[in-house]
């Protein structure tokens, strides 16, 4: 009983605990969510219609597009994420110049969550009304005109509260890719919090990432809404 | 026009071939009011598909104007379809736009610059009276002014034909006959060429001057409106027209009528134009001394002509009838004598 009041005093004494390195990891968090990110939302949207047009399409190339794309993003969404990051090591070796610290996180975070994001993306475009489509098509729209001026406005409240959801899995990515030496609060955590025992310093890289998280979820949330005119 | 020739369209499926529009053949001329009716599943929605190429026929030709629509190219198509444009039982408004840019969609698409986009749309927010509305959301507007905005778009490249996808069945009666009256409008105005299709017969009757009646597919009787609503010949028709009239509770009534009256005969007399507003009956009642019983009466309007219909019982003999039957043709008004 004594031991764990000590640990609870500790933890909550902060005196390990060196705020310029918190702010350090922090911002390398935050870093390598945002890049992160802002390419899974590229790279998920054009994936995601990707998948929808083809599977809509009656086109006869559109089957193996699909099949191929599908194929594709199952594959990548099926790799645990800390075993995708040792996978990707020589690929991001050639791409990034090295394999540590944030920049050396990022390709393996987008691959692992871009086609995650493709999949919501192909939800939200599914949720789009049929006629709604059919009555630009009735206009003499062309696809280009329909996906810009249809597709993507008519979906982006799903899109956005897609992203979210994915912004706030990479932040836990983050935090796995930290343990392998990515920098920022995962990796706060573990090599100081853990391999020096030092629970406080952990406590503190908890804290930090809740409320990253919490303020991505607002932020999402209220974007969402923003721009849902239903 | 629009000229439909043999046409038929199969869909594929799996498990069988559906035959959803089966060797139809019309025409409609420039500046008319085409209706085409039937119960869901006859067909017209897909019929009425083939006109823009939105479905293409597995065979036969879709002629609108000077182009086959069946054997276009795709570019062509597209820029074909800004001259023939569609609204839709609902709507399909991009919940995203305004109404001013919704109905600036169609223009954007065909490339107009923005200047000229906002001075048409401006027009076309007074023409279906929409002034004052252009910023809301189509969530913020009932029914009935959602199809005004699905109008105005639908002309905002000055279409030749306009294809109205069962446009007023999602709406209340008193908006139907808003919108009906705005279709009338338009045409005469924009000397368009409409096309719709429907279930409900008095859409038919308020606006269109031809019809067509389909069933499984096939159009079983095309006609003048008036000549469908008069002279039925297919049991389709029959039953689209006695829905419209709703016969059922007369019918009944003919029965009490009977039992009370029993020597007496039921009759109906049948008018067109301009006979049914002048007292034809009342006269030749005069005439023969005759008491009658009248039992209900009915006038409809149809967009260029009313025509009606009152029932009566008579006591009257075989004579006196033969007699009554001849001076009221002689009026146009028809007599038939119904089955006890």
């Amino acid at each position: 009983m004594n031991e764990l009041i000590n640990e609870f005093t500790t933890m909550f004494s902060f005196e390990n605990v060196r705020w310029d390195a918190v702010w350090e990891a922090t911002y390398e968090t935050i870093y390598m969510t945002a890049i992160a990110t802002a390419f899974t939302f590229i790279f998920g949207i054009v994936l995601g219609i990707i998948l929808f047009l083809a599977s809509k399409s009656e086109v006869k190339a559109s089957k193996p597009i699909y099949g191929i794309t599908a194929f594709l993003v199952n594959l990548f969404r099926a790799i645990p994420f800390i075993i995708l990051i040792i996978l990707l090591i020589p690929f991001t070796k050639v791409l990034m110049g090295t394999i540590m610290g944030p920049n050396g996180a990022i390709p393996a975070l987008i691959i692992g969550s871009a086609p995650f994001y493709a999949r919501l993306v192909e939800i939200g475009l599914k949720e789009i009304d049929k006629g709604v489509i059919e009555a630009a098509e009735s206009m003499g729209a062309d696809t280009w005109t329909i996906i810009w001026k249809v597709l993507l406005p008519e979906s982006m409240p799903a899109l956005i509260s897609g992203i979210t959801v994915t912004a706030i899995m990479l932040v836990g990515s983050t935090a796995i890719a930290g343990v392998i030496g990515a920098g920022g609060l995962g990796n706060l955590a573990y090599m100081v919090g853990f391999t020096r025992n030092q629970s406080d310093v952990t406590l503190v890289a908890t804290i930090v990432i809740l409320v990253i998280v919490f303020i991505i979820q607002i932020a999402g949330d209220f974007f969402s809404k923003t721009v849902d005119k239903r | 026009m629009i000229d439909i020739r043999n046409v038929t369209k199969i869909f594929k499926t799996k498990s069988a071939d559906i035959q959803a529009v089966d060797d139809v053949s019309m025409n409609v001329s420039q500046g008319e009011i085409f209706g085409v009716i039937g119960y869901s599943g006859a067909g017209k929605s897909t019929l009425i598909r083939l006109f823009n190429g939105l479905e293409m026929p597995s065979s036969g030709d879709v002629v609108i104007g000077e182009d086959v629509i069946s054997s276009m190219s795709k570019p062509a198509l597209r820029k074909k379809r800004q001259k023939v444009s569609m609204i839709f039982q609902h709507f399909n408004l991009l919940w995203s736009r305004t109404v001013a840019e919704n109905i600036s969609f169609p223009l954007e698409i065909a490339g107009v610059p923005k200047k000229e986009r906002q001075k048409k749309v401006k027009e076309l927010v007074e023409l279906v009276g929409l002034s004052g509305r252009e910023d809301n959301y189509p969530s913020q507007l009932s029914g009935g002014q959602k199809q005004r905005v699905g109008i105005a778009r639908a002309l905002s490249n000055e279409p030749k034909v306009l294809l109205c996808d069962e446009a007023t069945s999602a709406l209340d009666p008193e908006t139907t006959d808003e919108v009906l009256d705005l279709l009338v409008k338009i045409r005469d105005e924009m000397n368009l060429t409409i096309v719709l299709i429907t279930h409900e017969m008095h859409v038919i009757r308020k606006i269109c001057d031809r019809a067509a009646v389909m069933e499984n597919g096939r159009v079983v009787e095309t006609g003048p409106v008036l000549k469908l609503f008069q002279n039925p010949e297919h049991s389709v028709t029959k039953r689209f027209v006695k829905d419209d009239i709703n016969d059922e509770e007369t019918a009944l009534s003919f029965d009490e009528v009977r039992e009370l009256f029993p020597t007496s005969k039921i009759l109906k007399f049948g008018f067109v134009g301009s006979q049914s507003k002048a007292p034809i009956v009342s006269q030749v009642v005069k005439k023969y001394d005759l008491d009658l019983n009248i039992l209900s009466g009915n006038i409809k309007r149809t967009n260029n002509e009313s025509y009606g219909h009152l029932f009566v019982a008579i006591d009257v003999d075989d004579g006196t009838l033969q007699r009554l039957k001849a001076e009221l043709a002689d009026h146009d008004v028809t007599v038939e004598v119904e089955d006890q």
